[in-house]
């Protein structure tokens, strides 16, 4: 866009050059002398009482300087019922998972830690486990936890018939008259599809390093999306108050979404406090699969009708995702804004559960949710395009939403480019023409996501050398430091190397949501532009001042204010924050800024995937991949690009290769041989399509970027699979064997 | 023990059954080698022994001793990054940057012995390198443009 100078320019991220030099600091890299080494005690039971716990042999070893249980922990002791954020960290009397910490040592080496931890004994009375959602959700099993009620976690609704359950949240959404939209449908079909736990797969594991000063205040420093969050629980833990605890920013090697949930840092805080001495904590890679919260495996149930011309009628769909042990985390929640949303339906039922079994509980994971329902809703709109012998795109078009239309949530669809989004796929399809191989295919796919709402806030300080410092909370993991510096460079017409970001501490840096939710560009990137103007408008006054005419006459360019073009009239930024601070200046020139939940600005990526099957091995090779996606205005448009490449690839190991194991709740593939994930001969070259339909909301038209991307991936590869072969999948990984297995069901029938 | 780890010299003691890996990172504090798995199946600690890409996290510490190593602390010679590293920036290749070391030390090894390699050579050269972030779009070609520089 000619419009800005270095907004929208493809820039290199400020952050690579630590990064490929090996000087970046991620949370293992953080050395403090006379460390001590944490170790966790996991339990290995999927569900168990703890009938004892006796730590005195692991106390006495040499070298160990803490053991701590749930009993030493201040945070359970002063507060009930405690916040759940605070509870999954150790095991009080029940064990709800295998892998779940049920003690923590300290020790003067990794090695005698290992040692102390294998000398805590426990003895556990083990409970029938709870495995299948679906079993789970039945009034007559028994609940994992006795004082859970739907909706009410952990104290009983005022409803008195209300008895305890293992659905945590459910959730109903009703528009229009089903039955009435259905009777209208000259086809209806229903399917069941279903997926498996999936893990991030972020390449650093958890790590934590925690220390005490001499004030007693506690130090900490770990990956987390979200550092202000990190200090309320790490506090609440520690029953200590929130300025009593500093949370130090790191790089972070991979999110996703996978951490928000704090592995480590809570139980690194309270050793290091315990022993007065720094505490290094570090996961393993088998403990990352087992323990770190993966994304829900799910059952999902869709029923659509349609007219024979392919309008959508009427809609029900049945969400439920499986929680595992622990009740953190509701993706129910985001069923009611990303299901079903970017479609016109007239009559829709939308019905989402989270179900507890006795396996490892979940967490988010890029949009989170979602991708398990799209792979349901965007297969059978490729079924019913097969059906009416429909261009599945077209379907699509037909059928999709627009500004004004009312979503199953009942907000009102602010501008939106959808519909431009699959008018440039299909443009782009049209140019590269069909395929022509045997068993090849393609499959298309939209992916939704709506957005979350977040706050932010931002300081610019005006340094008396010309160059401008934005000093913000939120921790970097989508390339974020190198936009908003864009935007700061953007406002003063200044060149980016003028521009430094830091990322402070908690004590130190201006409130920061977690980084979720695709909101950190979008949210940000207002508080950001709000500091600049405040900041611009003192710099306005100090130069009108000076010149003595009007403030509002001033242009800024060039890193410099010009009064109505007059050279005569202009001064350079520096100067006039060099005045200000000297004795007779007006003080330092600092700008804030500060936002509140935006609007969302949802968008929609439209998948395209190409595909070739090797029938006797049942191997599917991706031969090329697309997705056409609004970003509203892309600030680096080598950073979206490389956020949505990395999205589909997720989405396409998701799709073909990744999923959990289990053996009676116990997970198998605990390691990265086993969990495979995508590498670089999986995947083709990804061509990234940026629609800019600016929003009305963001800054310069700025849209949620960084999860719609992974959203259609799943069922444009099933698409594809089913266009190159005939077969229908549904139920991911679509491994060879399943591939295979669905050839031989086709040969029979 | 001595050990030679980008073109200097260190005199350390080992104990047996330490890796190369928890040498580097935490006896010579040499922490830009990563560990994403230590099982040999990631690729994030990967370094150059006598030119080679080995796993660190799979090599026993006295398994090195009298040999070069390069971390990718020691890339870059006088201040000017090697072609790879400057390419990695450019070509917006990466993200995190937690993969990024084992992945840059990996292509050298790969480029030194094939200088002109295709798209698929360079694929199949770096598969023992997860990346979660990239999607290797820009990893790939930014090793070709490397090969052009
Ligand atoms: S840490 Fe060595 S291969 Fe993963
Ligand atoms: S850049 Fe994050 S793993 Fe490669």
């Amino acid at each position: 866009m000619a419009k800005y100078s270095v907004v929208g320019k493809r820039v290199p991220r400020i952050d690579a050059l630590n990064k490929v030099t090996g000087t970046a600091v991620y949370s293992g890299d953080v050395i403090l002398p006379d460390m001590l080494y944490g170790k966790v005690l996991r339990n290995p039971h999927t569900h168990a009482i703890i009938q004892r716990l006796d730590v005195t042999k692991a106390q006495a070893l040499e070298g160990v300087k803490a053991v701590i249980t749930a009993s030493d922990v201040p945070g359970y002791q002063s507060r009930s019922p405690l916040l759940l954020a605070e509870m999954p960290h150790l095991a009080q009397e029940k064990v709800t998972y295998a892998g779940q910490p049920v003690a923590v040592v300290a020790a003067t080496s990794i090695e005698i830690a290992e040692k102390a931890v294998d000398l805590i004994e426990v003895e556990y009375e083990e409970l029938p486990p709870i495995l299948d959602v679906l079993e789970s959700m039945k009034p007559e099993t028994p609940p994992i936890y006795p004082d859970l009620y739907t909706n009410f976690i952990a104290s009983p609704p005022s409803d008195e018939d209300s008895t305890p359950s293992n659905i945590a949240y459910h959730m109903v959404i009703n528009r229009g008259d089903l039955e009435a939209g259905f009777k209208e449908a000259d086809l209806i079909l229903e399917n069941t599809f279903r997926t498996q736990p999936v893990h991030h797969g972020y390449l650093e594991p958890f790590a934590a390093v925690a220390s005490v000063d001499m004030g007693g205040k506690v130090i900490v420093w770990t990956q987390s999306q979200g550092v202000f969050t990190a200090r309320q629980m790490i506090a609440a833990f520690l029953d200590l108050p929130a300025s009593r605890v500093n949370l130090v920013p790191v790089e972070i090697g991979g999110a996703f979404g996978g951490k928000s949930f704090l592995a480590l840092a809570p139980l690194c805080a309270l050793l290091a406090l315990k022993t007065g001495r720094p505490v290094r904590m570090e996961m393993s890679r088998d403990e990352v699969i087992k323990a770190a919260r993966p994304a829900p495996g799910s059952v999902t149930t869709i029923k659509m009708g349609v007219t024979k011309e392919g309008y959508i009628t009427a809609a029900s769909i049945s969400l439920i995702y499986d929680a595992g042990g622990f009740p953190e985390m509701s993706h129910t929640m985001f069923a009611r804004g990303n299901t079903l949303s970017h479609y016109k339906i007239p009559n829709l039922k939308i019905e989402a559960f989270d179900v507890l079994t006795n396996k490892v509980p979940v967490t988010y994971y890029r949009a989170p949710g979602t991708p398990q329902n799209h792979f349901a809703v965007e297969s059978q709109m490729d079924l019913i395009a097969r059906v009416l012998d429909m261009d599945p795109l077209q379907l699509r078009i037909q059928n999709i939403a627009v500004e004004g239309d009312t979503a199953p949530s009942g907000e009102i669809l602010p501008k939106v480019g959808y519909k431009e989004t699959l008018e440039r796929m299909a443009e782009y399809l049209k140019e590269k023409g069909s395929l022509q191989g045997d068993d090849q295919g393609r499959g298309v796919a939209c992916g939704f996501w709506h957005g979350a709402t977040v706050t932010f806030g931002a300081y610019v300080h005006i340094n008396i050398d010309g160059s401008v410092t934005l000093v913000v909370g939120v921790t970097d993991v989508s390339g974020s430091r190198t936009s908003i510096a864009q935007i700061v460079a953007e406002e003063f017409g200044i060149p980016m190397e003028s521009v430094s970001v830091v990322v402070g501490d908690t004590d130190t840096a201006p409130w920061a949501s977690p980084s979720v939710g695709s909101q950190t560009i979008y949210s940000l990137s207002q508080a950001v532009y709000r500091a600049c103007q405040d900041a611009k408008e003192q710099l306005r006054h100090l130069a009108a001042a000076r010149f003595e005419v009007e403030a509002s006459g001033f242009e800024f360019a060039n890193g410099r204010l010009i009064f109505q073009g007059d050279a005569e009239k202009s001064i350079a930024i520096g100067s006039l924050a060099r005045y200000s601070i000297s004795f007779r200046g007006a003080g330092p020139v600092v700008g804030r800024g500060s936002i509140g939940g935006l609007p969302p600005a949802p968008s929609v990526a439209v998948h395209a995937a190409d595909v070739e099957i090797d029938k006797e091995t049942g191997k599917v090779k991706v031969l090329s991949y697309a997705v056409a996606q609004d970003v509203g205005l892309a600030v680096n448009p080598l950073s979206v690009e490389g956020q949505i490449q990395g999205a589909v690839t997720q989405g396409i190991g998701w799709a073909l290769m990744e999923g959990y194991q289990f053996d009676q709740g116990k997970v198998q593939n605990d390691t990265l041989l086993d969990y495979r994930m995508p590498t670089a001969t999986d995947v083709p070259m990804i061509d990234a399509l940026l629609v800019e339909v600016g929003s009305d909301s963001g800054i310069y038209g700025i849209r949620h970027v960084g999860e719609p991307p992974i959203v259609g991936a799943l069922a444009a590869i099933a698409n594809a699979i089913q266009s190159a072969t005939g077969v229908r999948i549904k139920e991911l990984p679509m491994t060879p064997e399943a591939i295979l297995n669905g050839l031989k069901e086709q040969n029979k029938s | 023990m001595k050990i030679k780890v980008n073109g200097q010299d260190y005199e350390i003691t080992v104990e047996p059954g330490r890796t190369l890996l928890d040498i580097l990172r935490y006896e010579l504090r040499l922490t830009g080698t990563k560990e994403g798995c230590g099982t040999g199946s990631c690729g994030s600690c990967t370094v150059l022994l006598d030119g080679e890409a080995v796993n660190s996290c799979l090599v026993f510490a006295i398994e090195v001793e009298g040999k070069e190593i390069t971390t990718i602390e020691g890339l870059s010679q006088q201040g000017k990054l090697h072609p790879l590293q400057q390419a990695f920036i450019d070509e917006g290749a990466v993200q995190c940057g937690f993969c990024t070391p084992g992945v840059i030390l990996t292509a050298k090894a790969f480029l030194d012995s094939n200088p002109h390699p295709t798209e698929l050579e360079i694929r199949q050269a770096i598969a023992g390198n997860l990346c979660r972030c990239t999607g290797y779009d820009k990893i790939v070609r930014a090793i070709m443009s490397a090969t052009n520089s």
